[in-house]
């Protein structure tokens, strides 16, 4: 198991540049018998945006759960938001207050309002009284254009505002980084539009984002590198020109199935 | 026959049947809530306490719930004060109720955690919410609200359990009735009134618990979900 991605080559790879949010290096992580990660070398610098595309089974999930510690890594090193991940003994709680995460399904809480949803995690874990937590919410929920729905319960809401919401409730820990997975992937169409637009909005804003989407366009306008990843590789880094001219054959064919 | 129906002579018992109402509801309510309490604690011990104190909650539950609950009773009334520890027959009934009801909890309270999905939790623990604060606000709300029927009938059902606690000399209505009953041979009509009472009491309750999941459960008041 030695041979390396034809494209990547890691000679390239800045080691710690100073503004690197997230790093990978070498990182490796299996399930079981079957490693899934092969060696993940990636940086992220603040206020970049970093879009993770591949097949189904490339490992995009895991190295994105590996980054707020959701999965440990068995090899490598990780260092996320200054902390090292690979020494162990990181405390998972701290880390998360800075980077939020966004799943497929929602995961919103059920028998909480929109508002409540929001300010249960800063309330809890940042201590902030109740009048704050009232501005908090009215500001993060302006951000994905939801004010006007603070009062009702995520089953009164569509899955794209219900997504939204989640992305909402994220924000109000004001992390420092952003994890999206497959964000869109429940949707149809029109509300894939409203959460995609939300993200735009948030890469505008300066925030430091890795997204894991099938949206093939959307990665092309809102990423400033494109990774591609392959059986548990990096196969081809680059920016949304990559997508139209691939060098390597299996993100020809990705791209080609893929559109 | 020539049997003359009559429940006019109960009149002159009601305040000992008023005496036995109070007993009933007083050994119900008063058990109810530590009852609550000590379920939910054994089950969230099955679940992540574990394995000695897993091992210890599932001997508990398995022990009360396969043993007569006038055993229990006895054993806490006769048999501690073998020992010379003497505690009230009124103790003894709550005690025992508390301790039956608390078994019986921890199962359903433990299924009501089980159908919480798991993407709640990982949410919860991705928003840097530690391990009791995801308990006490995402998984408690919602595992009651799921299993409240459940929780109604067995509290119901332990109301109607008092009814043994004559047998330790409580005078729960139960008791009250068997001593009319021996006073006046009026089986009959005594123990058709009591059944009405029971029934009424139940209905309580009922009442009193689904009052109590209108104020606790503000979603289902909003979306009128019936429970
Ligand atoms: N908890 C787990 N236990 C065992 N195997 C796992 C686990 N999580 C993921 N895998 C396996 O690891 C591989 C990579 O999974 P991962 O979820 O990272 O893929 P992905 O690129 O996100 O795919 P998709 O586009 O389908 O979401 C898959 O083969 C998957 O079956
Ligand atoms: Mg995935």
């Amino acid at each position: 198991m030695t041979f390396t991605s034809p494209v990547l080559s890691p000679a390239a790879a800045p080691i710690f540049p100073a503004a690197s949010m997230v790093a990978f290096r070498d990182v490796r992580k299996s399930f079981g018998a079957f490693e899934v990660l092969k060696g993940i070398d990636l940086d992220v610098g603040a206020g970049e945006v970093v879009a993770l595309i591949g097949r189904s089974g490339s490992g995009k999930s895991t190295a994105l759960r590996c980054v707020n510690g959701l999965e440990a890594i068995n090899g490598g090193e990780l260092t996320v938001c200054g902390r090292a991940l690979h020494q162990g003994g990181t405390d998972l709680r701290e880390l998360r207050k800075e980077v939020g995460i966004v799943f497929q399904s929602y995961n919103l809480f059920p028998h909480l309002t929109v508002e409540q949803n929001v300010t249960l995690a800063p309330r809890k874990v940042h201590r902030i009284g109740a009048a704050e937590a009232r501005e908090l919410a009215a500001e993060v929920l302006a951000q994905v254009g939801l004010s006007e729905k603070a009062q009702n319960y995520p089953e009164q809401l569509s899955g794209g505002q219900q997504q939204r919401v989640a992305i909402a409730r994220s924000l109000a820990m004001r992390p420092k980084l952003m994890l999206f997975d497959e964000v869109t992937s429940a949707l149809d169409p029109e509300l894939t539009g409203e959460v995609l637009r939300t993200i735009e909005g948030l890469a505008a804003s300066g925030m430091t984002m890795m997204l894991v989407t099938h949206e093939m366009a959307f990665a092309k306008s809102v990423a400033d590198k494109i990774v591609f990843m392959h059986q548990g590789r990096i196969w081809e880094t680059g920016d949304g020109g990559m997508l139209s001219s691939p060098q390597t054959a299996e993100l020809q064919q990705f791209v080609g199935n893929g559109l | 026959m020539g049997y003359d129906f009559d429940f006019s002579f109960l009149a002159s018992y009601a305040p000992d049947l008023w005496h036995g109402v109070w007993l009933t509801l007083g050994m119900t309510f008063v058990s109810i809530v530590p009852g609550f309490i000590l379920g939910t604690s054994v089950a969230l011990a099955r679940l992540y306490g574990g394995r000695w104190l897993a091992g210890a909650a599932t001997c508990y539950v398995e022990a009360i719930r396969n043993t007569p609950l006038i055993i229990q009773v006895f054993w806490l009334f006769f048999g501690l004060s073998v020992l010379q520890i003497y505690i009230g027959s009124f103790l003894a009934a709550v005690i025992a109720l508390t301790i039956n009801v608390g078994a019986y909890t921890a199962e359903i309270m433990r299924a009501g955690f089980q159908s919480i999905p798991k993407g709640q939790i990982e949410a919860a623990d991705c928003l840097a919410l530690g391990p009791v604060q995801t308990v006490v606000s995402i998984q408690l709300p919602q595992a009651v609200e799921r299993v409240y029927p459940a929780l109604v009938s067995q509290f119901v059902l332990m109301m109607l359990a008092t009814s043994i606690m004559s047998q330790v000399s409580a005078e729960e209505l139960t008791g009250v009735a068997y001593m009319i009953q021996s006073f006046t041979f009026r089986g009959f009509e005594v123990y058709l009134v009591i059944a009405v009472i029971y029934l009424a009491m139940a209905t309580l309750l009922r009442l009193v618990l689904m009052g109590v999941a209108q104020v606790s459960f503000p979603r289902r008041r909003r979306l009128g979900t019936p429970l």
